[in-house]
């Protein structure tokens, strides 16, 4: 039941713990109206559309992937499967090409759900020569007509979709269900860290779990700051400079030394650079 | 006379969600489906007229119901038949093939005979 | 180690002296020879005289189906002959049966004439089978090397080609054979294939003693069936055919009936399996270079394929016909009037239309063979099958197989049009209905009676034949029972 995967949900995602209540109202809110329809009660037809907003790597895609099961447990969506999409996958490249390219998107989505990153690229007002228009108004059609056979949910920045809607009442009026994806605090992006450590087959030492702890208050200040995507890049980077460290004494190195992380690994970063000069 | 070219001609007119259902079946198969229609029902007209492109990686029969749809509104004189093509290795040809539309008038065929030597008839089926 | 009669002898000398050794003296029986995979490999059941043990028995097939004879040879010393001489090299009893084991023997490739299945079959069972230490011998299965697999061009059309020329998809073909089986003449002979064709069949068939007789000469038949054939074309815009018979008494003659068929634009011709194996391949060439569907009736082959004890089993047989180069083969019914039982039959149908089998020892497949590319053949379905039946014979053989209701259609009670369209509204309906998920085992007999509805003959046919079924017990059944797990 679609209980499992709200648990997995739960599970496999850390932190996010307002997108993870706001999925579970929308889960509810939809087995209640079907519980409800076979009865014969009455209901409105479930708005199923929807809007995910936050800054990138916190989970947005994932959280699709687990709406679209859900969705299918539920009934609500024929086969519950993703089709992630921007703008370019969309709109083509000159007259008459973007119908074409939409319809066969939409037709793979079809008995799913139509994830389209970063959708506000699909409104180009400056350009008169932009395609998006086009694509625009074939997905207005379909989420209005065709909500039998595909979801779709919108992703981006908050600010920026705020403008999209503003410029485009027809997306806005029909999207049910906004959800914010705010960003980790830092002992959420530890925990993460560790799970990705664990999967990599490395592990910080006391030392270097302080040092990646400060690395990752540093870093939230800066610009640019990706998240779970950071911290990923982030320890690769410390892998790399480990394997640069243990080279030198391969043949002694031996399994503690090869699957540890040193505090130096981490602090040569540039972003305590940055803060020497900042307080220098 | 009815042309019984396809799996199913021999019974009822499908219905558009028994038309749905074997869909599901290619799809669930992992066919690409495709439309066709012609005016030439010649048994030996190999080369139909594509409807669109084959629609490879589809999860769902509805994007295939919609081109369905416009194909017998755009010909609902011609005959439409929909395709499943199978490219595994060893098949590579087409798995499935059925009508979806005819005529009203249905197409007649006549047998031309050309008499050859020692009885030998050469055959022609044409169009009546 | 084993007995003393059971080991090669080593020294040169003593295994040349003149007299008589045992065959696993040798050198006729290697317990633990790791196949090749050039080598051919025959997998035998043997039923030892009483007092021979089972290797010495193996080792004598093995001798016997090489190179040895009955007493030791210096001229033997001429040869590589440790390389010729075939290696049983494994033995297992059959599971219950005492008295009955099964014995495993690898063939050096170089044995082999290329592209030649009298050859193969010469080597293989020319001599073995009389022999007297044996009270019964049974070549069970083989296993063809790719690389003599590669020397035959196999079927010359293949069940993907077939389909495309037919252009037909989707559903199992449909066929009848003529009948009477003897009698009719030419005129009366197509009436029948007219009326069936038009009814709703893809293929009428000659039957396998239709050749040329004093009731009705082969040109004749020719003359008059495509006349029908086409007749049916033109009435239904389908792509009709009838399996014209070339067999004859020789082969000057098979080429000429064989060439007038293709003059009148037949699609197919017919052989029997009595014309013997090169007349086989060279029919097989002939279709290929003609392109031409070539269709064999395994007539005669029950003769030696239905005791388990003794013969060559039908499976070994479709094998060299696929190498041989047919596109249809009787394989069986399994619910018909025919030997038959269902897993076996079933391991029939597999040899001819997979790519590679798979071990399958519930089915009888008993090697791992991979057909290297040969073309699939397609596999055929006749004798006492019925419309009623139809859910059973799509649930056992799926589509690509060919379904053919000689008694079934000719024999309905509102004529032989009537009866083609039973069938095939029988088969369309049980398509449709599978494809949309539904269960043929339980809902079959659900399936037809609702399609009935809409088909006064086909209600007409479930009616005469609802009684009609062919339990007897088989003889050719698997040794291996698949557990509950398994099936």
């Amino acid at each position: 039941m679609h209980t499992d995967l709200l648990a997995e949900l739960d599970r496999e995602l850390i932190g996010l713990h307002p997108v993870k209540r706001r999925i579970h109202e929308i889960a509810a809110l939809l087995a209640v109206d079907r519980a409800r329809a076979q009865l014969g009660l009455k209901v409105q037809p479930p708005g199923l559309h929807m809007c995910f907003t936050g800054n990138p790597g916190t989970g947005k895609t994932t959280v699709a992937l687990k709406m679209a099961g859900i969705l299918h447990r539920l009934g609500y969506s024929r086969k519950g499967h993703l089709v992630a999409v921007t703008r370019d996958d969309l709109v083509g490249q000159y007259i008459g090409h973007t119908a074409p390219k939409t319809k066969e998107l939409l037709k793979r989505a079809m008995g799913g759900v139509l994830f389209i990153d970063e959708a506000y690229y699909l409104y180009r007002p400056e350009n008169e020569r932009d395609y998006g228009q086009e694509a625009v108004e074939i997905l207005l059609q379909v989420m209005e007509n065709q909500r039998d056979d595909l979801v779709v949910i919108l992703a981006g920045y908050k600010d920026r979709m705020e403008r999209f809607f503003q410029c485009n009442p027809g997306f806005a009026s029909r999207i049910a269900h906004h959800v914010e994806f705010p960003d980790y605090s830092v002992e959420e992006l530890m925990r993460i860290a560790a799970l990705m450590l664990e999967r990599m087959g490395y592990a910080f030492d006391e030392p270097a779990r302080a040092a990646f702890e400060r690395y990752l208050e540093l870093r939230l200040t800066q610009p640019n700051f990706s998240n779970a995507r950071s911290v990923r890049n982030a320890l690769d980077r410390a892998r790399l400079r480990h394997a640069s460290r243990v080279f030198e004494r391969l043949n002694e190195a031996d399994r503690t030394v090869l699957t540890t992380l040193a505090a130096g690994d981490i602090l040569a970063s540039r972003v305590f650079e940055r803060e020497a000069a900042c307080s220098a | 006379m009815r042309i019984t070219q396809g799996a199913f001609s021999f019974l009822p007119d499908l219905t558009d969600a028994q038309i749905r259902a074997q869909v599901e079946h290619c799809l669930a198969n992992g066919w690409a489906v495709s439309l066709e229609h012609t005016d030439d029902i010649h048994p030996r007209n190999t080369y139909w007229e594509m409807y669109g492109m084959p629609m490879f990686d589809l999860a769902d029969a509805a994007g295939v119901m919609q081109e369905i749809d416009a194909c017998r509104k755009s010909f609902p004189e011609r005959y439409v038949r929909v395709n499943a093509f199978d490219s595994t290795r060893g098949w590579e040809t087409v798995r499935l093939s059925f009508i979806v539309n005819r005529p009203a008038e249905e197409a007649r065929f006549r047998l031309r005979r050309i008499e050859a030597e020692g009885r030998v008839q050469r055959y022609c089926i044409e169009a009546a | 180690m084993g007995a003393p009669e059971l080991q090669t002898i080593s020294d040169t000398a003593a295994r040349y002296k003149a007299g008589v050794l045992k065959y696993a003296q040798m050198g006729y029986w290697q317990p633990g020879y790791e196949p090749k995979d050039t080598d051919v490999l025959a997998l035998f059941r043997i039923t030892p005289q009483e007092g021979v043990p089972p290797e010495e028995a193996a080792a004598a097939v093995a001798g016997e189906s090489s190179t040895a004879t009955w007493t030791v040879v210096w001229t033997d010393r001429l040869t590589a002959a440790e390389a010729y001489r075939a290696k049983a090299y494994r033995v297992e009893p059959v599971p219950n049966n005492p008295g009955q084991w099964f014995a495993w023997v690898a063939y050096e490739l170089d044995l082999f004439e290329e592209g030649s299945i009298a050859n193969l079959t010469a080597s293989i069972i020319g001599n073995v089978f009389g022999f007297k230490p044996l009270k019964a011998l049974r070549l069970e299965d083989m296993r063809i090397p790719v690389a003599y697999l590669k020397t035959f061009p196999g079927p010359p059309t293949g069940i993907v080609v077939e389909r495309e020329r037919l252009d037909k998809f989707g559903r199992p073909l449909l066929g009848a054979t003529t009948k009477p089986k003897l009698g009719l003449s030419g005129k009366n002979y197509g009436r029948v294939v007219y009326e069936a064709l038009k009814g709703g069949l893809d293929f009428m068939k000659d039957d396998e003693n239709i050749n040329s007789q004093p009731f009705m000469h082969w040109r004749d038949r020719f003359l008059y069936v495509m006349e029908a054939v086409n007749r049916a074309a033109a009435a239904t815009g389908e792509i009709k055919g009838h399996y014209l018979n070339v067999t004859a008494g020789t082969m000057e003659e098979m080429y000429r009936r064989a060439e007038f068929a293709r003059e009148l634009g037949s699609v197919i011709v017919m052989i029997d399996l009595v014309i013997g194996y090169t007349a086989i391949q060279s029919m097989s060439k002939w279709a290929r270079d003609n392109d031409m569907l070539l269709h064999l009736h395994r007539a005669g082959h029950s003769t030696y394929t239905r005791q388990k004890s003794h013969g060559v089993s039908f499976r070994v047989i479709t094998k060299w016909m696929r190498m041989a180069g047919v596109d249809h083969i009787h394989a069986g019914t399994a619910v018909g009037k025919l030997e038959g039982d269902p897993l076996t039959v079933q391991g029939f149908y597999n040899v001819c239309r997979e790519p590679r089998n798979a071990v399958d020892l519930p089915r009888g497949l008993y090697f791992e063979q991979d057909w290297a590319g040969l073309r699939k053949m397609m596999p055929v379905a006749s004798g006492g099958i019925h419309a009623g039946q139809m859910h059973q014979l799509v649930d056992l053989f799926g589509d690509d197989v060919v379904l053919q209701f000689g008694g079934g259609t000719i024999g309905h009670p509102m004529g032989i049009e009537a009866g083609a369209t039973a069938n095939r509204v029988a088969l369309e309906a049980t398509i449709l209905a599978r494809n949309e998920g539904r269960d043929l085992r339980t809902e079959g007999p659900e399936i037809l009676a609702a399609a009935a509805r809409h088909c006064r003959p086909l209600a007409a046919a479930l009616d005469t034949w609802k009684d009609v079924s062919f339990n007897y017990a088989s003889t050719d059944t698997p040794d291996y029972v698949p557990t509950p797990a398994v099936s």
